[in-house]
């Protein structure tokens, strides 16, 4: 057996992906750390307070955990679900009904449901922790970003379904748009942007309409709302979370007392 | 269960009741926190809530409302800031105690060693990774994700609920208009969480737990977050049916539930009510003991406040910090003090143009 993981470890091929014998001595772990583009995320070596659970409750790790559950899950079910309103229940249902121990969309809907909690633990421990102190008040600010991302991301995928949960959720969240001071029709001050008796914030064309692509949750917002769901807020968080986790680095690596 | 105990807490958890209840068990938490953060404390939550949860699950009405898949992170999430809350003040009760006597906090004791990120932080990030993993296959293999019949514009659902995570917003619905607590209020915790680092100049409390250290900022975090919106949306979920009016959790969701709805605006508690006479035609007229009132809450008593209560941090902090502070902790507290306006007197708007869609 010795033999073997010896001759495996002494091939070319091993040699050519794993520069650095196994992680047992300082120089290998600092190795093993530095050579893995994943690992090196981290540092080489972490405070002690950094790696106890009971500091950093490892809220933030996993909602970034979820978020990769979230994509994995999330793409295979683009494979199976079309974004219009015939056949977006239609698919859904099919999902439900004929793939036997289907769980794909359940962990795709409790993973973000947990994400949520997550995000808002996270930033409890953070502030708690004091923890956007300086040095780290623009992470901070990165992170409650983060934070109004990752309720859009769930808002947006609330509506897929294309049930009466769906769509009566998403009606009841975006009528408040249509109460935006100045630029929904029904705020403060829209009847105020008018020019010769004609309005020009009205129903047709508020920022509400501009959410949902018409004058009530429909073909247009579903579109909408998926594209946003699927490609337009993961890029935007995926951004957000490179910037959050380097600055996480260069501002003094995970909280502890400085 | 007994119904005497389903009665009881039927009528403790009516919104006036919850809210006070709420706030009066945060203030003692934290008044007591060293008998609180005592571990037996929190084993008997949780004994005490599991039994609960066992016990209250006979009821149908309960369990209809509790069982909903969509309401299972709701509970998820009151057991976790519970815990969390609970020790985060454990360990700044152990952190005080241990500043008092000159030593290092916990963590800066800790901190005088480092480890090797493998295999020390790698493999716990692992360990969570997996078990979360199992936990969420299970999860999804035990509960179906929801999925109600197909959409239909022409059926409204009642009640009709925002996703769970916003309803604590929705549950502001019932004391102020959308516009203020559907884009202003939302906008505001937002700027306002942004500009907390700027604002709090206090170096003390950087990376571990403390509550002697940050009074202040620790009694604002939890009244903001554990007061007013993970108990809003816990009440927002379990606690409001058709209509949006109140059903305690073992009460069955009748769609007939009548709540009377006799609310005054300022305007007609001044002019006719004080004054005798009928509220004025000119619409800013009408309004003015509103616009006084919020002029006098906005523009007089930041100033009031800093050259008395507030002297020792408008020095510490500045004019720009404790301008940006005082504005966003005013508009926190208009949310209490609406609370409290529309429970005792009934009030409904304290300015009211629904002419002009303006309505505080």
């Amino acid at each position: 057996m010795k033999k073997l993981l010896e001759a495996t470890t002494k091939t070319q091929l091993w040699k050519s992906v794993f520069r650095h014998g196994y992680p047992d001595t300082p120089r290998n772990r600092t190795l093993a750390v530095l050579s893995n583009v994943f690992l090196h995320l981290h540092p080489v070596k972490v405070r002690r307070s950094g790696i106890q659970l009971s500091y950093t409750w490892c809220m933030g790790g996993l909602t970034f955990f979820l978020f990769l559950i979230e994509t994995i899950t999330g793409l295979l079910l683009m494979f199976y679900y079309r974004p219009t309103a015939e056949l977006a229940f239609q698919d859904i249902m099919a999902l439900r009904e004929h793939v036997p121990i289907g769980i794909m969309r359940e962990l795709h809907r409790w993973a973000a449901h947990l994400m949520v909690i997550t995000v808002w633990l996270h930033m409890y421990r953070v502030f708690l922790t004091g923890s956007y102190k300086p040095p780290r008040e623009f992470n901070w600010n990165v992170g409650v970003i983060l934070l109004v991302i990752t309720l859009l991301l769930s808002f947006t995928g609330y509506l897929l379904p294309w049930d009466q949960l769906a769509v009566w959720a998403i009606t009841v969240g975006t009528n408040m748009a249509r109460a935006t001071p100045f630029l929904g029709h029904e705020g403060p001050g829209a009847a105020l942007i008018s020019f010769g008796g004609l309005d020009f914030v009205h129903a047709g064309d508020d920022v509400r309409f501009g959410l949902l692509a018409g004058r009530f949750v429909g073909e247009g917002a579903l579109l909408r709302f998926y594209v946003l769901h699927c490609v337009g807020f993961p890029l935007i968080a995926a951004t957000l979370m490179a910037i959050h986790f380097w600055r996480v680095r260069k501002d003094g690596g995970i909280s502890g007392p400085l | 269960m007994a119904d005497y105990i389903k009665h009881a807490v039927n009528w403790l958890t009516e919104p006036t009741r919850y809210f006070i209840g709420f706030t009066l068990a945060i203030i003692l938490i934290l008044q007591f926190r060293k008998f609180f953060a005592k571990t037996f404390v929190i084993v008997a939550f949780f004994v005490l809530g599991a039994a609960f949860l066992v016990f209250a699950w006979k009821d149908p009405n309960f369990a209809k409302i509790i069982g909903k898949p969509d309401n299972v992170p709701i509970v998820i999430l009151l057991a976790t800031v519970v815990y969390f809350s609970w020790l985060s003040l454990r360990k700044a009760v152990i952190n005080d105690e241990r500043i008092a006597r000159g030593e290092p906090t916990l963590e800066g004791d800790f901190n005088k060693q480092k480890v090797f990120t493998w295999p020390d932080l790698v493999y716990t990030e692992l360990i969570c990774l997996v078990l979360f993993t199992v936990a969420l296959v299970v999860w999804s293999i035990v509960l179906m994700a929801p999925l109600e019949e197909p959409a239909e514009l022409a059926r409204t659902p009642n009640p009709s609920k925002a996703p769970w995570y916003f309803l604590g917003l929705q549950e502001l619905l019932v004391y102020f208009d959308p516009w203020i607590a559907g884009v202003l209020l939302p906008s505001f915790i937002i700027v306002g969480l942004g500009a907390i680092p700027y604002v709090d100049t206090n170096p003390k409390g950087n990376g571990y737990y403390t509550f002697n250290e940050r009074k202040f900022a620790i009694w604002f975090f939890w009244i903001g977050f554990v007061l007013f919106w993970v108990s809003f949306v816990i009440l927002g979920t379990f606690l409001r049916g058709p209509n949006w009016s109140f059903f305690g959790p073992f009460e069955y969701w009748d769609l007939h539930k009548l709540e009377p709805m006799v609310n005054v605006d300022l305007s007609t508690y001044f002019w006719v009510n004080l004054l005798d006479q009928p509220r004025p035609d000119n619409i800013l007229l009408r309004e003015a003991p509103g616009f006084a009132f919020l002029g006098a809450f906005f523009l007089l008593l930041p100033p009031l406040l800093a050259k008395t209560v507030c002297r020792s941090m408008f020095a510490q902090i500045g004019m720009v910090r404790y301008q940006v502070m005082m504005h966003m902790l005013l508009w926190f507290a208009l949310i209490p003090l609406k609370m409290l306006l529309r429970w005792t007197v009934g009030l409904k708007y304290i300015v009211g143009i629904p002419e002009w869609f303006f309505n505080v």
